[in-house]
């Protein structure tokens, strides 16, 4: 969104958005959640899967089917693909293979896309909000002329039957819900972790509905020259780590981020931050834990010194239990938090790690 | 280097840079205006009020399009003891009028308007650019200046320095001494935002009326300061602050002080249900006459903060920064058209018109009044406790006779200050007055 | 060669708040920015000019006051600033949004020359959708990259372009022609200062500004409210969490009594953790 109109009390807008028109009567015969399988070097993304969780209860709710769309390289890789998404909810596949596919790239997947939900025309069309599903949607969405919301924190089905989709706005201060009424497929993005992996249903099976690419490698001037992997040791784990340390502004300076560093070593986690620490240089990027940055489901979340901005909360609500630092009494952060402590994160990190280390060396050496 | 030469370059885009380069810029000269912050207004820290006299005399229609929060119609002086305070009100009608007197404002947004007009008269501000160091001729001069951009140096016949406080670029110059400690004070500040209706039911007004609170007493725990609670539309100025000499003495911080005074039962009413969004911290020149530094020489003129401008009894500051911004400029001005040099001897003429005016006027009268108070610091301790005191005596209705509670209020002046004392006091205090 | 970056006006999100009571947005003496990661894209096209020649063109589409943002692109030393500015254009979505800047930027390819290479930002901290960026791409039949983290080689002779694009798990190195749409990652290079003389001249500067008509836009349904397939249904506050929050108390005892009360906190909310801590441990 990038205008989004002057929020008003929790009362829907006025005026236009109140007001449904009729759905274009072409649009009436799509039907079918969809869900983007994203593949590359022959990893499907855990994101997809998490999709068709949520997308298995859209379709349940809207009484259609669950749709996995495969893009594929090769056969073998499409039939692992496909084997993936049924064992996790899909009741069938669109499958593409080609060569030309073996490799990401924006022309060759925009029309394949275009291509297969303009032969089957899908209601509602997802995909994971990763660099290569933001790269696909704005230009899919841009060749279908519909709407497409981006970095969804939760997806439903309204009374109408129209999927609402909810995201924070106006810097994460607050959550809208955005529709798309009048155009079809409603197109949707959701960031990883946000939604939760369905369980695994090893052997289940769907069909299948093959697609040609109408495409020759002539037809595509972008070439892939080469891939360079990242060193495993540079990556962060944050999003599927069981355990995460994160830091806000109430540590005060870079410096105290080592407070951080030390207990989340103790516990054997992942750390992190909030997005001002990486505004202001004190940890990088990829250590943003947030709307913008990771969202994370660890089975435990400490936050030292963070206020719990609605910025943050949607990055790390999917956590089983979270402990909340802060000196202010009032901060948003106690508003979701589990476990609560009105302390100062500079006073209490190095004595949870010492609690800590003290606790699983005794326990070590006892037994 | 910019290749053009200007008329003259202005340091600051604050309230006194502001009303030199509009000056100067609307009589034709080809001005420079260099901002430190990322725009006009963010580095600036002001209660705030605006006083619409200083104002009228350069823009007068600034009422047109000027962001204005409240027009003052009451004004509140308050004597505080740790529970209590004892207060002159003023309210009066007069003040609705067609072009009120005072305005509660919010600085970021009313430096802005300001800066708008500035440009639209023709001269060119640019922001994110620092003066480092004043340019020389030979002789001493002062040329130019220096700036921290690549290639930053620019010329102009004179440079008008609205810097503010610090100082720094003066400083540097060898202009000015060091700023000292007693010479300033450290205020705090928080926006506490109500809604309208809450403001106006809890201080009566209606429409844009707003209400000024000026404060003393132990609410600044025996150091020299005041404190302050400004009505705008949607928000509540609140801040205190005192001399910085006496916060490195004492074991307080500011902000410690402001958390205390917005907890104070007279106070913590009027925030009730209310969301801080906003703390900022600023010095305030405070040490009036006999800290002014040298105003002006060969080539430069010192406006605003920079010059001390400040009345500390009154609490006024923006309206002697825009006078002598605006003085400075017609002094320019008024060179220019005879072709004159602007040697010191020429821009004395600066500090004789600034004589004519309520700033030196003012400055002069209170020039005892910083080394009073320092000295007396017992006017922020004792005299409200015994005031408080004394005012519950007299109207607490308890079956004593008002003789004896006059003899009772006379009595506890006398132990807390002795004859000898409160005569005194009164003594140095007019004095000090005058 | 004649580079155009798109910018946005955005407001200081970190500075936003919530009116506590009803639940507006208060913009009030908010300060608006330049979308910070535009300012990469404005830099990366800066270093181009100065390497290969030609000039930089700035284009903001927003209200009135995004001209500020457009000042402060000429401060850094774009060549030219172009604001797209109109009533039509209110309520746009991300589709309404880049329908008109494309057509902005059609309009300037004929006005001031070809371009070969278009720069957005990665996404914008309001919208945070990044996808004004592929939509411009894809209404202009260029040639989409996004998620650059270097340019590698460029051949504005022979029209190629190579860049190192940030893929899942690692970097893909693609070549292709232009005309391209590049979308630039953050923390690629450090933007740089205008020299006084550049600030001078940008201060100075006319900005040219564009209603829709100025842009050729003739189909006015396709801007704005009218043209956007989103639409906010509603806004409102977090819900607070039915459970509260249980405070663990922490008056009167030491910091290493409260750091073993917290830690037996989580050992009862999470009996497993403590057998997969001790594990670990073991391990270590």
């Amino acid at each position: 969104m990038s205008d989004a109109p002057k929020a008003d009390a929790p009362k829907p807008a006025a005026g236009r958005a109140g007001t449904k028109r009729e759905l274009p009567e072409h649009f009436k015969a799509y039907r079918h959640v969809w869900v983007v399988i994203e593949c590359e070097h022959g990893i499907v993304h855990p994101v997809s899967l998490e999709l068709l969780g949520e997308g298995r209860k859209l379709a349940d709710k809207r009484g259609v089917e669950l749709a996995g769309v495969v893009l594929a390289g090769d056969a073998l890789t499409a039939a692992q693909v496909a084997a993936a998404a049924f064992e996790h909810g899909a009741d069938l596949a669109y499958v593409v293979t080609d060569p030309i596919l073996a490799h990401y790239r924006n022309e060759s997947y925009t029309r394949a896309m275009t291509d297969l939900v303009n032969s089957y025309k899908p209601e509602i069309l997802l995909l994971g909000a990763t660099n290569l599903g933001r790269d696909l949607a704005g230009s899919v969405a841009t060749t279908l002329l519909t709407g497409l919301t981006a970095d969804c924190t939760e997806l439903a089905i309204d009374d109408e039957g129209s999927l609402a989709a909810t995201r924070p706005t106006f810097g994460g201060s607050l959550l809208c819900t955005i529709m798309t009424l009048n155009y079809r497929p409603q197109m949707a993005t959701v960031r990883p972790r946000v939604m939760t992996l369905p369980e695994r249903k090893p052997g289940r099976w769907g069909r299948i509905v093959e697609h040609p690419l109408n495409l020759t490698e002539a037809d595509i001037i972008t070439k892939v020259l080469r891939f360079v992997a990242d060193r495993e040791s540079d990556k962060a784990q944050l999003a599927y780590a069981d355990i995460v340390v994160a830091g806000g502004l109430g540590l005060r300076s870079a410096e105290n981020f080592q407070l951080v560093r030390s207990l989340a070593e103790v516990l054997g986690a992942e750390y992190g931050g909030s997005r001002p620490l990486v505004q202001k240089g004190w940890i990088s990027a990829d250590r943003q834990i947030g709307q913008t940055g990771k969202t994370i489901r660890p089975k435990l979340y400490i936050a030292a010194g963070i206020s719990g901005a609605i910025q943050h909360r949607v990055g790390v609500e999917g956590a089983d239990t979270i402990v909340a630092i802060n000196t202010d009494p009032k901060a948003p952060i106690f508003e979701f938090a589990h476990l609560g402590v009105v302390a100062d994160a500079i006073e209490l990190l190095p004595a949870l790690t010492r609690a800590f280390r003290a606790h699983l060396s005794v326990n070590r050496l006892a037994g | 280097m910019i290749e053009e030469r200007f008329d003259a370059i202005v340091v600051g885009a604050g309230p006194s840079g502001n009303a030199a380069a509009y000056t100067m810029a609307k009589a034709g000269l080809k001005v420079l205006q260099l901002e430190r912050g990322e725009y006009p207004g963010s580095k600036n820290v002001q209660g705030a009020i605006l006083y619409a006299d200083a104002l009228e005399k350069i823009i007068p229609d600034f009422r047109e399009d000027a962001p204005l929060e409240r027009h003052v119609i009451e004004q509140r002086l308050w004597t505080m003891d740790n529970g209590s305070h004892v207060g002159m009100h003023y309210r009066s009608d007069d003040f609705n009028e067609e072009r009120p007197n005072r305005y509660t404002i919010i600085r970021a947004q009313f430096d802005r308007w300001f800066s708008g007009r500035v440009r639209e008269a023709g001269a060119v501000l640019l922001c994110e650019t620092t003066v480092t160091e004043l340019l020389r001729d030979t002789a001493g001069r002062v040329i130019g200046v220096r700036t921290d951009r690549g290639g930053g140096t620019a010329f102009a016949d004179i440079v008008i320095l609205g810097e503010g406080v610090n100082g720094l670029v003066g400083q540097r110059a060898g202009l000015r001494p060091e700023l000292k400690p007693d010479t300033v004070a450290l205020a705090v500040k928080e926006m506490h935002f109500l809604p309208r209706e809450t403001i106006e039911a809890r201080f009566n007004l209606k429409g844009n009326e707003g209400v000024v609170i000026e404060a003393m007493g132990t609410i600044t725990d025996g150091m020299t300061g005041t404190g302050f609670i400004y009505t705008n539309q949607e928000s509540i100025s609140i801040g205190i602050g005192c001399i910085v000499s006496d916060f490195t003495e004492s074991n307080r911080t500011p902000y410690g002080l402001l958390e205390a005074f917005k907890r104070h039962p007279s106070v913590q009413p009027l925030l009730e249900g209310s969301e801080c969004k906003e703390y900022v911290a600023h010095l305030i020149p405070e040490g009036g006459y006999n800290a002014m530094p040298q105003l002006y020489g060969d080539g430069w003129i010192v406006v605003g903060d920079a010059g001390q401008f400040v009345n500390a009894v009154h609490r006024e500051g923006s309206n002697l920064a825009m006078t002598t911004g605006r003085i400075a400029a017609e002094t320019v001005v008024w060179l220019k058209r005879r072709r004159e040099a602007m040697s010191k001897a020429n821009l004395a003429e600066y500090q004789r018109r600034l004589a004519e005016t309520f700033v030196m006027k003012d400055m002069k009268k209170y020039r005892k009044i910083p080394d009073f108070l320092h000295h007396n610091k017992h006017f922020f301790n004792l005299y409200p406790k015994l005031l408080s005191a004394a005012a519950q005596t007299w109207f607490r209705v308890d079956g004593v006779d008002k003789r004896t509670k006059e003899k009772q209020i006379f009595q506890s002046f006398r132990a807390g200050r002795k004859l000898t004392g409160l005569i005194g006091d009164a003594f140095k205090l007019a004095r000090s007055w005058r | 060669m004649h580079i155009v970056v798109c910018l946005k006006q955005v407001p200081d999100s970190a500075q936003i708040r919530v009116h506590p009571v009803t639940n507006t947005i208060m913009r009030q003496g908010v300060p608006t920015i330049i979308n910070p990661y535009d300012l990469f894209a404005l830099e990366e096209a800066l270093r181009l000019r100065d390497r290969l020649g030609g000039e930089v063109t700035a284009l903001t589409m927003g209200p009135p006051m995004a001209e500020e943002a457009l000042r402060k692109a000429l401060t850094f030393g774009a060549d030219r600033a172009v604001l797209l500015t109109d009533r039509a254009f209110a309520g746009s979505d991300t589709l309404a949004t880049s329908y008109a800047l494309s057509m902005a930027l059609a309009k300037i390819g004929q006005a001031f020359g070809p371009t070969p290479i278009i720069f957005t930002g990665k996404q914008t901290i309001d919208g945070d959708t990044a996808q004004v960026g592929p939509g411009i791409a894809k209404r202009l039949g260029l040639n989409q990259l996004t998620y650059v983290a270097r340019i590698c080689d460029l051949d504005p002779d022979a029209g190629t372009i190579s860049v190192e694009r940030r893929a899942e798990g690692g970097v893909q190195v693609l070549e292709t022609r232009m005309p391209v749409l590049i979308t630039m990652l953050e923390g690629t290079n450090e933007m740089r200062r205008g020299s006084l003389d550049e600030a001078y001249r940008a201060a100075r500067s006319q900005i040219v500004k564009w209603s829709a008509a100025d842009a050729g836009i003739t189909e006015l349904a396709k801007c704005g409210l009218k043209g956007s397939p989103t639409i906010v249904k509603k806004v409102f506050a977090p819900q607070a969490r039915a459970e509260k929050v249980q405070q663990i108390p922490v008056s009167d005892i030491s910091t290493d009594a409260l750091a073993a009360n917290v830690m037996a906190a989580i050992f009862q909310k999470q009996p497993a953790l403590e057998g997969d801590l001790l594990r670990f441990a073991a391990g270590q």
